[in-house]
């Protein structure tokens, strides 16, 4: 139950117990943000580091806010006025940012393994915010608490996610976390982008849409990441959305009580029909508000890990 | 376990908490600005009895919370992170008086903790503390108004209180050496 871990950096690495122990703690948090008052004094006089080497704004936000809520001090470090564009190593700006006593730093990169190079090199505790295709661990965090509080369990739940599959830092994340608790992954979309390996991961792999989502509770929608494709993994974008964009015909084939879901941020009229994004089905909005709970318990969790010394970087 | 000795049983237990509320009750004649604020673990469901009894007394209902006082710790960096237990203050604390409930009293940095929490909600006209148990060893000027037991103890004793609401067989205090 109780969480001893001085990093978060992937979910593979953590056990059920301590997802549990996350969303639980979130639970906490969440109430906090519906107060009058939303700040508590649990990280006061610590300094968070927000580094960003690779642009994100929600999950920066989201980050932002929850250091702020638990009052420590944040300061945002952005790739693009930073010292990287004069060559200096990720190494030497983590080490600068600790020398000025940062406790925490946050990172988002586009090298997987990034944060966990980070977390054997600083004293300070490190939080994955994203690292290549490797782990988006806060996503599936509160993609979990998201579901588990919609629909009060996880365990024996039909997951589909739907979309870029192959490029997904997210997918990966979620499929661990999900796998975890116990709900069935299904991963659909094109060939191309959902190829069969990842089945070794515990979940099932299909090529056909309706068919992924007919028994589905949950529709996790992915977006198609250009800026991460190396070449043509298919046609067209509107070759896209008319096989597997989620459409009004195709949701009628769902069950009636399945959420929609997504990370974020959506192109409307590609993965997910406008008005279905907008919808009563859809929780994307309550995906960020729970996001900024989940990283305010992820902050509190960490600040009291302790390091056992074989558990460094892990 | 074998080593436990048991301070209150189930009989005691009520009888204790039967008086405190007639002690609150003798307290505050102003009945109706009085709400029980409770302290997880145990106190939540401590404050959820008094507020029966004193229900009983006042022959009106009483309203109860329950307050999380881990984010308002001192001790933040220097321990596992502790339990998050969901806040639920279902009323408005300002201009009440509000009874902190908790099980053992120790330290006191839990007390003070919950009155800076306690803050958040608004500004209480005047907060009183109810204690199952005073333990004795204050690190901070804080002191009960209602106390169910006085126990002297040592330091490397450790007090737990059994609730049936929490899944006990049977209300039971005990002390153990650590």
């Amino acid at each position: 139950m109780a969480w001893t871990k001085k990093h978060l950096l992937d979910i593979e690495s953590l056990t059920a117990e301590e997802i549990i122990t996350v969303l639980d703690t979130a639970r906490g948090f969440k109430a906090v943000g519906e107060r009058a008052i939303k700040k508590v004094p649990a990280l006061r006089g610590k300094t968070v580091v927000n580094l960003f080497v690779e642009p994100s704004t929600r999950t920066r936000i989201s980050f932002e806010l929850a250091a702020q809520r638990l009052s420590a001090d944040i300061v945002n470090f952005s790739a693009e006025a930073s010292s990287f564009k004069k060559g200096e190593t990720l190494k030497d700006t983590a080490l600068t940012l600790q020398a000025l006593n940062a406790d925490f730093i946050v990172i988002r990169h586009s090298a997987s393994g990034a944060p966990h190079f980070l977390s054997r090199v600083l004293d300070a505790h490190v939080i994955n915010a994203g690292d290549g295709a490797h782990a988006h661990p806060t996503q599936a965090l509160l993609d979990c608490f998201t579901i588990r509080e919609r629909k009060g369990k996880i365990a024996g739940l039909n997951v589909t996610i739907l979309g870029d599959i192959l490029y997904s830092r997210v997918a990966r994340s979620d499929i661990w976390a999900l796998t975890k608790l116990g709900a069935n992954v299904t991963l659909c979309g094109p060939s191309t982008l959902v190829p069969k390996t990842f089945e070794q991961m515990g979940c099932r792999v299909t090529h056909d849409v309706d068919e992924a989502i007919r028994d589905a509770d949950i529709i996790n929608l992915l977006r198609i990441q250009h800026e991460r494709q190396r070449k043509t993994m298919f046609p067209s974008i509107g070759e896209y959305t008319q096989l597997f964009g989620l459409n009004k015909a195709r949701l009628a084939k769902t069950k009636p009580d399945a959420l929609i879901m997504h990370p974020g941020p959506i192109n409307r009229g590609v993965e997910i029909d406008s008005e279905i994004a907008d919808s009563g089905r859809s929780v994307i909005l309550e995906q960020v508000t729970n996001g900024l709970a989940v990283r305010m318990a992820v902050l509190f969790l960490v600040n009291g890990g302790k390091v056992p010394a074989e558990a460094v970087g892990n | 376990m074998s080593d436990a000795t048991v301070i209150l049983d189930a009989t005691a237990i009520q009888r204790a908490l039967t008086r405190i509320a007639h002690e609150i009750a003798e307290r505050n004649e102003r009945s109706a600005e009085v709400a029980l604020v409770g302290i997880p673990v145990g106190g939540d469901h401590l404050a959820a009895r008094l507020a029966k009894i004193l229900a009983g007394i006042w022959n009106h209902a009483v309203p109860v919370g329950i307050l999380d006082t881990t984010m308002h710790r001192d001790d933040l960096d220097q321990r596992i992170a502790p339990t998050v237990h969901p806040t639920e203050i279902p009323f408005d604390v300002t201009g009440k008086t509000i009874v902190l409930v908790d099980d053992v009293l120790f330290s006191g940095r839990t007390t003070r903790a919950a009155m800076d929490a306690l803050n958040d909600f608004g500004r209480p006209k005047k907060i009183q503390l109810a204690v199952l148990i005073d333990r004795g060893h204050r690190d901070l000027p804080i002191k009960a108004d209602f106390i169910g037991k006085n126990v002297p103890t040592s330091l490397d004793e450790k007090i737990s209180l059994l609730l049936t609401e929490a899944g006990a067989a049977a209300d039971q205090v005990l002390l153990r050496k650590k």
